[in-house]
């Protein structure tokens, strides 16, 4: 009887569990592929969508969600840019550096925000509201120098124009400027 | 599917003019400006689907739409140039294993932004090669490869393939015809070497995106170990052209061994910049000056990298000699590619220029073959050498050395994309690194350490 006596284990507040909606994207999500493996990469948007990012424990739960062991999806992980192993602020700013951009300024562009933000690549500002990351040519050369702010591009800048975009998150309404 | 941010809302396409310019051909473009055309019943009543359902009406089989792709002369308009039709071709008739088309939607390429033209103004379009590509090689799924980034071509694509789902175009039974087809959009994740098509099935099968050896090419063994076909955006958005007008229309525009017309995306130093649709075996100076408007502040231009950084570099004068098709650029050493156009103006350091693009293939390496990991890391340590002016002489030939050493010994092209492109600066702009030499300090630990481990 000395089982009954074990405590009933608590639950862990750090598990990640998906809400409903994302539970029935999941399953929508694997009925698009001849193999469940197939899902990996849009289960893991998913999940950052869902978590923020993917930390030790939400590549846990996606491994045993997708019958993979954590190993393999960290390294999956790893290999691709979008994927962030850890938080990043609530505006994050993605300069394209690659040719046609950096001849159009991308470089000054970064180094001025580095400064006013006082961050560099991994850095998270204090308020929690901006990141930065250097990224590669996005497809956008004919429209440089361009950063990309989560799902928005923000393209032809210069500094005025990236101070006020920047301005404008700071205020919570991010204009095209 | 993607998370809403306060940025949602400043989604948009591309901003670039995208008005006819002087000096383009359009067929693919032709109706790009009309209002709403990414919306079905806009595209319908322009003559959308049309060539799905004369197909599927007339009960063409699937053999005879491979013979009017290959009839078209049409070549893949991904980079590698291959004939469509004959890919089509090689896949096995039998149904021993599902087929499966991917849509290459990934564009990477520094200098290319062509596609997501197509992806965001006239999706139907590709939906529509897509489907009737799907139809000649009689695969029941099919998947649009779209790189993370391009969230809001994804967004587009999405409602497009809904729409087209609605109007019977996809699903069981379509048109009547007996034909099934699915059709899923895959976002990628951000990793350039996923457009190649090996890495792209590899990505697509929920791994890293690592090349495979070919042979056994994707039409034989690709996506799940089955038969499958990849092709770009472009070239499938193509195809609903080929079948309305016939594949001797299309061989009837451009050259012999380019046939059609070429989307072009041009950046750097031009007037205007953008995407323009341009008759194979056109005058460079048709884009430059007609479509583009020429240099920008009436500057010299000095070279030209024609068909996205993987394409070794022109000087002015071979430009200026070329036209616009496949065999025209290879005899002056470099390739079309996927028409991404660089521009360079007289005040450009090319080799500021090729050190900025070793850095792309440094960090883009997949670093499965020893070849690319470790020589795209040299030529860029090298050439960081050079605009740190502690270059020698001899780093001339090790950059030489190491880009030979790459050419040709890998599993995919990633390696010659960057060695090929380095041997042609050298070549073609020789002053350019001896300006660099004449003001270095000569002390270059790297070669040092190089000749140490005896690389040369
Ligand atoms: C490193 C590398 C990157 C590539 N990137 C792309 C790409 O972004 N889009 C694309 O369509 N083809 C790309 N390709 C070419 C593909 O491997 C493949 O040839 C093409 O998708 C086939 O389609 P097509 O015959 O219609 O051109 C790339 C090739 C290499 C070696
Ligand atoms: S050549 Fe480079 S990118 Fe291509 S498979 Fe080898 S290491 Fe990967
Ligand atoms: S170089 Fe920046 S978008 Fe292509």
């Amino acid at each position: 009887m000395a089982n009954s006596a074990v405590p009933e284990q608590k639950p862990d507040r750090e598990t990640p569990k998906f809400s409903n909606e994302a539970k029935k994207k999941f399953d929508e999500l694997l009925t698009r592929y001849d193999s469940k493996r197939s899902a990996l990469l849009p289960v893991l948007h998913l999940a950052q969508d869902e978590f923020g990012s993917l930390s030790d424990s939400v590549v846990e739960y996606v491994a045993e969600l997708m019958d993979l062991s954590p190993a393999q999806v960290t390294e999956v992980v790893s290999f691709y840019h979008m994927y962030h192993r850890h938080p990043v602020g609530q505006h994050h700013l993605q300069f394209c550096m690659t040719l046609s951009c950096w001849m159009a300024g991308s470089h000054q562009l970064y180094k001025n925000t580095c400064s006013r933000l006082g961050i560099k690549p991994g850095e998270v500002t204090p308020d929690g509201k901006f990141s930065v990351a250097k990224v590669e040519c996005l497809g956008s050369c004919g429209s440089a120098p361009i950063v990309q702010v989560n799902e928005a591009y923000y393209e032809n800048l210069n500094p005025e124009k990236l101070n006020r975009l920047i301005n404008s998150c700071k205020e919570g309404e991010p204009q095209t400027p | 599917m993607m998370r809403e941010t306060q940025h949602h809302r400043n989604m948009r396409p591309m901003a670039v003019d995208l008005s006819p310019a002087p000096g383009e051909k359009r067929i693919l473009l032709e109706h790009l400006g009309v209002q709403g055309i990414r919306r079905i019943s806009v595209y319908e009543s322009k003559g959308g689907y049309n060539a799905l359902k004369k197909i599927l009406e007339k009960k063409l089989s699937p053999d005879q739409v491979i013979e009017a792709v290959k009839g078209s002369g049409i070549r893949g308009r991904g980079g590698a140039g291959f004939p469509t039709g004959l890919k089509w071709n090689f896949v096995p008739k039998d149904q021993s294993k599902p087929h499966y088309l991917l849509c290459n939607a990934d564009e990477s390429e520094p200098g290319t932004f062509k596609d997501r033209v197509i992806l965001e103004h006239l999706p139907h379009m590709m939906i529509e090669g897509m489907i009737i590509g799907a139809y000649a090689v009689q695969a029941k799924k099919s998947y649009v490869y779209i790189r993370g980034e391009y969230t809001y071509a994804t967004k587009i694509v999405e409602e497009a393939i809904k729409e087209a789902y609605r109007a019977g175009y996809l699903g069981k039974n379509i048109l009547g015809s007996g034909f099934d087809h699915d059709m899923f959009v895959h976002r990628g994740a951000g990793a350039y070497i996923c457009g190649e098509e090996t890495g792209l099935i590899s990505s697509l099968e929920g791994k890293k995106g690592w090349p495979k050896l070919k042979p056994p090419f994707p039409a034989v063994e690709g996506y799940l170990k089955c038969p499958t076909v990849v092709n770009n955006v472009e070239t499938l958005a193509a195809v609903p052209w080929i079948i309305n007008n016939g594949d001797k229309a299309y061989s009837g525009i451009g050259t012999e061994k380019s046939t059609g017309t070429k989307l072009w995306s041009v950046s750097g130093d031009v007037v205007r910049q953008g995407v323009f649709e341009v008759e194979c075996g056109a005058s460079f100076q048709t884009l430059l000056e007609d479509c583009c408007r020429g240099m920008k502040d009436g500057r010299k231009l000095k070279a030209v990298i024609p068909g996205g950084s993987s394409a070794p570099i022109l000087t002015a004068a071979e430009a200026m000699d070329m036209t616009l098709d496949y065999e025209s650029i290879a005899s002056k050493g470099s390739m079309l590619g996927s028409g991404g156009m660089i521009i360079l103006d007289e005040t450009r350091d090319l080799v500021q220029v090729l050190k900025n693009l070793s850095e792309f293939y440094h960090d883009e390496s997949c670093g499965q073959c020893t070849p690319c990991r470790e020589g795209t890391g040299w030529l860029m340590k090298i050439l960081h050498s050079f605009t740190e002016k502690q270059a020698r002489p001899i780093d001339l030939e090790l950059l030489k050395t190491t880009s030979n050493n790459m050419i040709g010994r890998t599993i995919c092209v990633l390696a010659d994309s960057i060695a090929m492109p380095v041997l042609s600066y050298i070549e073609k702009f020789p002053e350019e690194f001896d300006r660099y030499l004449s003001e270095s300090s000569g002390q270059s630990s790297l070669s040092e350490k190089l000749q140490a481990k005896e690389l040369l």
